[in-house]
């Protein structure tokens, strides 16, 4: 530890104003701090001393994602798996390659053989938005000279597990700088965007390439092979065709996108980013509750013709991405409402959309997404009528 | 201004799209094929031009309560020859297009220039004005009809450049490219350039 930090002040000259390698400062100054807390202090006489910098910030949003990402890498190969298990052929290619050397049969009960299978779809995917994003990250920092922040580690992070298994990757690719791009940096950098950088990508490649994304085939990751997902099943003829328990639906073991399908790896995230203060509890359990009461009023009326009137508030919850949205995506701080009765306003909104967009639009089988970024857009505004209605109560208590 | 200055400024320098952001709409509309693009680029630039003329022609005759009256007469006019000749001669194109070509009659950059230019300056100079900012429009929409058609449907003016995996080629079409806001990113981005390029455009934030 010492050595390095030696190494990374002794190079520091290099980087500063003046030096040779001047250009690349910010690539400099995001390994120095990523690593060790900046040195450099406010200069002023107020300052507020906090352990916890934007950089820390992150990291505990990637801790917290830590279960998802885990169960992501089992339920990619378990469902992978499962699937080769009742087929006869057996598959080639790269991956089949590499799970012979090692020695691992395509065997649903077997745990590591589901996670090293899971871990050789995740990763690819993965590195592409690592490369492309962080290139677009990069590019700009440095012709901007604002620095590299754990902002897209992050975005990195969620973008992924977001992605069906079985998706190309430089559709990956092109989705991730999109997002970087005119999701982020068009609008100044990290802390500036007004929509989720994550969701922005994904929307990209839900309409650029609706085939490979849309949510209602499903996504194991064997050739040839397709059927529904739970929201897929569901739309066709309610919650008896559900193929799925519910417990498997909340534990996560069942097709999807890789990182949605459990609503309890979500739930321990969410438990990380309330106990560390970042991802507000408000908005939380308003996108729950508010999805919850919409889906009863909607499964009280019930319908004729539209299957989706069927299903249960409780059913809701657990399948398609709605936790996982709700618990990573609609707290990210940067693009959400700001202040506490917002975060109200905020969460219901998202939920209400998605249910909308879930039952009663035919065109979308999951609506979580949408519903997040329409929220996003509406975020300042809420923040505005709480704010006026704030100074409209003290201007009242004033004159009283 | 000089005629040379009046003719090329509104390209870059003054753009109707890019600066004055008039005639988005029909730039959202018309571009996902680049043959509708340019029939629409000329529909627009022969409108623009010769409703500049004739209301210069007349400005010092027309009472100014009366002259936006005036001026639209003037326009929906040319907009309705524009139309018949369009149909007459080139059928399939127009009818694609629908209610488009009619729809140059709202474009604000017809009205803007008239009212703007036109009522102020002498009948040589309102043509090249109006020719001047129908090319400029043109540049703008070029470039997106370009991009969309590419992306979109990997062709251009219906040749293949990229063939589709549909027609057994290789390129997967964007589905993205083919929806309105498609434009509106790449109207972002072509404002984007053309203000990291040219400083002075770039609006002092309040």
């Amino acid at each position: 530890m010492k050595k390095l930090q030696h190494l990374l002040e002794s190079q520091e000259h290099h980087f500063v104003n003046g030096g040779k390698l001047e250009k690349f400062y910010p690539i400099y100054e995001m390994l120095d701090t990523f690593v060790f807390t900046p040195s450099d202090v406010s200069k002023g006489s107020v300052h507020v001393r906090d352990a916890i910098d934007l950089k820390r910030t992150m990291i505990t949003v990637v801790v917290a994602l830590a279960p998802c990402i885990l169960m992501a890498l089992y339920n990619t190969g378990y469902q992978a798996n499962k699937v080769i298990a009742s087929m006869v052929t057996t598959p080639t290619g790269w991956r089949s390659d590499i799970m012979l050397a090692l020695g691992l049969a395509y065997n649903p009960t077997d745990i590591i053989s589901n996670f090293v299978h899971g871990l050789l779809y995740f990763l690819p995917i993965f590195l592409t938005t690592q490369i492309a994003g962080g290139a677009c990250e990069v590019i700009f920092a440095t012709v901007r000279k604002h620095e590299i922040n754990e902002g897209f580690l992050v975005t990195g992070m969620l973008y992924p597990l977001t992605l069906p298994a079985t998706i190309p990757l430089w559709q990956v690719a092109v989705g991730i700088i999109f997002g970087v791009v005119i999701g982020k940096e068009v609008f100044g950098g990290t802390g500036k965007n007004f929509l989720n950088p994550a969701l922005t990508a994904r929307a990209f490649l839900y309409f650029a390439y609706p085939a490979q994304i849309s949510g209602d085939k499903v996504w194991t990751a064997v050739d040839g092979y397709s059927g529904a997902t739970a929201l897929g099943q569901a739309a066709l003829g309610g919650v008896e065709k559900i193929s799925f328990s519910w417990w498997d639906s909340f534990i996560g073991l069942v097709p999807g996108s890789m990182g949605e399908t459990s609503t309890l790896a979500a739930l321990i995230g969410a438990v990380i980013l309330i106990a560390s203060g970042i991802g507000s509890w408000r908005i939380i359990v308003s996108v729950f509750a508010s999805a919850a009461f919409f889906a009863f009023i909607l499964n009280t009326i019930g319908s004729e013709t539209n299957m989706m009137f069927s299903v249960t508030p409780a059913w809701h919850m657990v399948i398609g991405g709605l936790a996982f949205g709700a618990v990573f995506m609609a707290t990210d701080p940067v693009s959400a409402s700001m202040t506490n009765l917002g975060h109200w306003w905020y969460g219901a909104l998202i939920g209400f959309m998605t249910i909308l967009v879930r039952v009663i639009n035919p065109a979308f089988p999951e609506g979580i997404m949408l519903a997040i970024l329409f929220a996003n857009c509406f975020a300042p505004l809420i923040d505005y009528f709480v704010v006026q209605g704030n100074i409209k109560r003290r201007a009242e208590r004033v004159k009283a | 201004m000089s005629l040379k200055k009046t003719l090329f400024d509104p390209l870059f320098e003054n753009n109707p799209i890019a600066l004055q952001i008039l005639g988005i709409c029909s730039a959202l509309a018309v571009t996902t094929k680049l043959e509708s693009v340019l029939v629409m680029c000329l529909a627009v630039i022969v409108v623009t031009a010769f409703s500049n003329l004739s209301v210069s022609l007349i400005r010092n005759h027309v009472p100014s309560s009366i002259r936006i009256i005036v001026m639209m007469t003037i326009i929906a006019s040319l907009v309705i020859v524009t139309d018949q000749i369009l149909k007459a001669f080139v059928y399939d194109v127009a009818k694609s297009m629908s209610v488009y070509i009619g729809l140059i009659i709202t474009n604000c950059i017809v009205m803007g220039r008239a009212e703007a230019y036109a009522m102020k300056n002498g009948p040589i100079m309102a043509l090249v004005d109006g020719i001047g900012n129908g090319i400029g429009y043109s540049v703008v929409l070029i470039f997106v009809g370009i991009f969309r058609e590419l992306f979109g449907s990997g062709k251009l003016l219906g040749y293949n450049i990229m063939t589709p995996i549909s027609e057994g080629g290789w390129y997967q079409p964007n589905g993205m490219a083919l929806l309105s806001p498609s434009a509106f990113f790449l109207i972002g981005i072509f404002i984007w350039i053309l203000r990291t390029v040219k400083k002075d455009q770039v609006e002092s934030s309040n």
